[in-house]
């Protein structure tokens, strides 16, 4: 052990509150949970081939028997389903945030950050931002083995941008639902599978991997006002894509006005229970 | 005018168990209470309320001047916490988890990469600072975690059980570490298992059990009305146990307990299969020195000698009448049922 005496006690400086404080210390964890990513690369690695995998297997063995638009050819499903894909992906960035903060609590992470003098809602945004990060990336590569697939744009490139955008937000919007999960199971493991079980009747009972003209009223009915589906109209339009809804519900008619609203309006009140929630936890 | 770590009537509850049942403290600047106590006692509890991590259902508490309850925030600014777990990211290296911490103390980028590196130095990091901290060994991860409750050198530290789980040579470095820190003016709250450790780092000690402090004082104090030091003989055989008894008896402190009133060799504790007898005295190592003299004497040969320390289960046993093994028995018992109650709640509440 080196001998040297100790320093002076001191205090933390003074924090300088506000939105400049929320930011800064939001990055700095964000920061840690990408360092994070790059010692466990698996972790990136598995998030990737998920993806992948769908886009072969919709498309190849439903791509033959599914009809869009009245007709049933390999070509038009993989088209029209890209933006379901593309859409699900984002939305298991859930799993992923449930399952890092469930983490933390146990190895005692969130204790030691809960009793520094940093932003509230700094642990949670930091990692749900490294979240969309990690989003952002599969959705890249995502893009390039759909167009290796056959798939293709027809509005340019700034609306398809548009699409991407709403569909980040989205993933955004629902890491949120998987912190508050995180927070509020007792193991990692807990979170995961809590994280993504309700993912599947979400994506499914939507207009993601189907034609909703198929399904019956009252499914046709969930399926139309699910906050999924109206991401994936939006990209089907601004895509230009086969298989835009002509369902009359508004959200179907307004899609992108309906996946902004429905994302801004999950981070408002996720993120509110889950920062309320961050601060009484308990591990 | 009230300590660096000042509480009064702390309560806290989970369930049926009462965690903290009026725990008062109050610890003067500069100086250091240990917390004794065996596992379930709410040492741990006792700290989350003191570093803002737990509300308690009632009482009050200041830290460095500052209401815990009112004002937590600033509060943590002046608070340095070592938890019972080692608090370290282990896919981080130690040089990122020190800075990290730093920058969330509100440092800026300089002085927080300055600081990690004045730490990992002090704490004998240096040469695995730029490995992941999941390399590292308990005794390393102890000190990193230590390392960063002191990023910003607070008045007032917090550590919880710092030395459970290592080994003697890495608890003997905690040790030193700890008491530079104290040399430098720190405050600091201590929680412990172990009488050795409190006696050794504390000013003075509060044993704790079930949520109580059930006694106070300096080690001194406390080892006096434990009875302080014992000596302990192995004889080479067991008929030289009732001759080697006999001396020894002649060591006892008076007045030790009930059946040493009724005759003197009842302050003498035997264990037949090991051959080994007990007997609490004062007089330290003059006074092993004179009973090896006497059993040489009476021609007792023996195997083993020496002085023994309390442990804080003799200590229980002064206080209480029974083990702290038993007590932590007994808190567990509270605990299970709670949680069963619990998940028959939940149950009914899925039913629902
Ligand atoms: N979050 C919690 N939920 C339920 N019971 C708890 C919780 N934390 C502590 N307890 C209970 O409170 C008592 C005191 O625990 P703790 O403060 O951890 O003791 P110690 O640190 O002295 O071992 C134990 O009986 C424990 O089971
Ligand atoms: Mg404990």
């Amino acid at each position: 052990m080196t001998a040297t005496t100790e320093a002076p006690q001191s205090v933390a400086p003074r924090p300088r509150g506000g939105i400049v404080q929320s930011t800064t210390d939001s990055l700095v964890v964000a920061r840690r949970n990408l360092i994070r990513m790059t010692r466990i690369p698996e972790v990136v690695l598995f998030g990737l081939i998920q993806p992948i995998m769908f886009v072969v297997m919709f498309s190849y063995v439903f791509g033959g028997s599914l009809q869009v638009g009245g007709t049933v050819s390999p070509d038009v499903y993989r088209n029209f389903l890209m933006a379901g894909i593309f859409a699900q992906t984002v939305t298991f960035a859930t799993a992923g945030a449930g399952a890092g903060i469930a983490d933390d609590m146990h190895k005692g992470l969130i204790d030691r950050f809960r009793s520094l003098p940093m932003a509230r809602g700094a642990v949670l945004t930091g990692r749900t931002l490294a979240d969309l990060v990690q989003t952002a990336l599969t959705v890249v590569v995502l893009a390039i083995v759909a167009v290796l697939v056959g798939w293709r744009i027809h509005e340019g490139v700034l609306k398809a941008l548009g699409a991407f955008a709403l569909l980040l937000l989205l993933g955004y919007a629902f890491s949120w639902i998987g912190a508050l999960i995180g927070l509020s199971v007792r193991t990692p493991e807990a979170a995961t599978s809590g994280g993504l079980i309700w993912l599947f009747p979400v994506t499914f009972i939507s207009n993601a991997f189907v034609d909703t003209s198929g399904m019956t009223a009252w499914l046709r009915h969930i399926a139309d006002w699910n906050p999924f589906s109206a991401t994936v109209q939006a990209c089907r339009v601004l895509f230009g894509n086969p298989g835009v809804s002509e369902s009359s519900a508004w959200p179907m008619e307004h899609p992108v006005l309906a996946s902004l609203i429905w994302s801004v309006v999950i981070i408002a009140v996720f993120r509110t229970l889950a920062v309320r929630k961050y601060r009484s936890a308990t591990a | 005018m009230p300590g660096a770590i000042y509480a009064e009537g702390l309560v806290k509850t989970f369930g049926d168990v009462r965690a903290l049942d009026g725990v008062d403290l109050d610890v003067p600047e500069g100086t250091v209470l240990g917390l004794l106590g065996p596992n379930g006692a709410g040492k741990t509890t006792a700290v989350r309320v003191l570093t803002t991590l737990l509300r308690p259902d009632s009482g009050k508490a200041v830290v460095a001047g500052i209401d815990v309850l009112k004002h937590p925030n600033e509060v943590r600014r002046s608070i340095g916490l070592s938890g019972q777990f080692a608090a370290v990211d282990e896919y981080l290296t130690g040089r990122e988890n020190l800075r990290m911490v730093g920058r969330l103390y509100q440092m800026n980028a300089r002085a927080a990469k300055a600081r990690a590196d004045e730490l990992l130095e002090r704490f004998n990091l240096s040469d695995a600072a730029d490995r992941t901290a999941k390399t590292y060994s308990g005794g390393m991860r102890r000190r990193l975690d230590l390392a960063a409750a002191l990023v910003v050198s607070p008045p007032v530290m917090f550590m919880d059980e710092p030395t459970t789980g290592l080994d003697p040579r890495n608890r003997q470095q905690l040790w030193s570490i700890i008491q530079e820190l104290v040399a430098g003016g720190t405050t600091l709250l201590l929680t412990t298992q172990y009488l050795e450790e409190a006696d050794h780092l504390a000013h003075d000690i509060c044993v704790v059990d079930h949520g109580r402090v059930i006694a106070r004082g300096t080690s001194d104090q406390l080892k006096a009305r434990t009875g302080g030091e014992r000596v302990e003989v192995v004889v080479h055989e067991r008929e030289q146990i009732d001759p080697a008894r006999a001396v020894l008896a002649a060591f006892a402190k008076s007045g030790e307990s009930p059946a040493a009133a009724d005759s003197p060799s009842g302050a003498v504790t035997v264990e037949e299969h090991t051959r080994k007898l007990t007997v609490p005295v004062t007089g330290g190592a003059k006074l092993l020195a004179e009973v090896i003299r006497e059993l040489d004497t009476r021609g007792v040969e023996i195997d083993d000698i020496g002085l023994r320390r309390p442990t804080l289960d003799d200590v229980f046993i002064s206080l209480t009448g029974h083990s702290a093994e038993d007590s932590a028995a007994e808190s567990d018992d509270p605990g299970n049922s709670k949680s069963a109650a619990k998940s028959a709640k939940s149950t009914k509440e899925a039913r629902k």
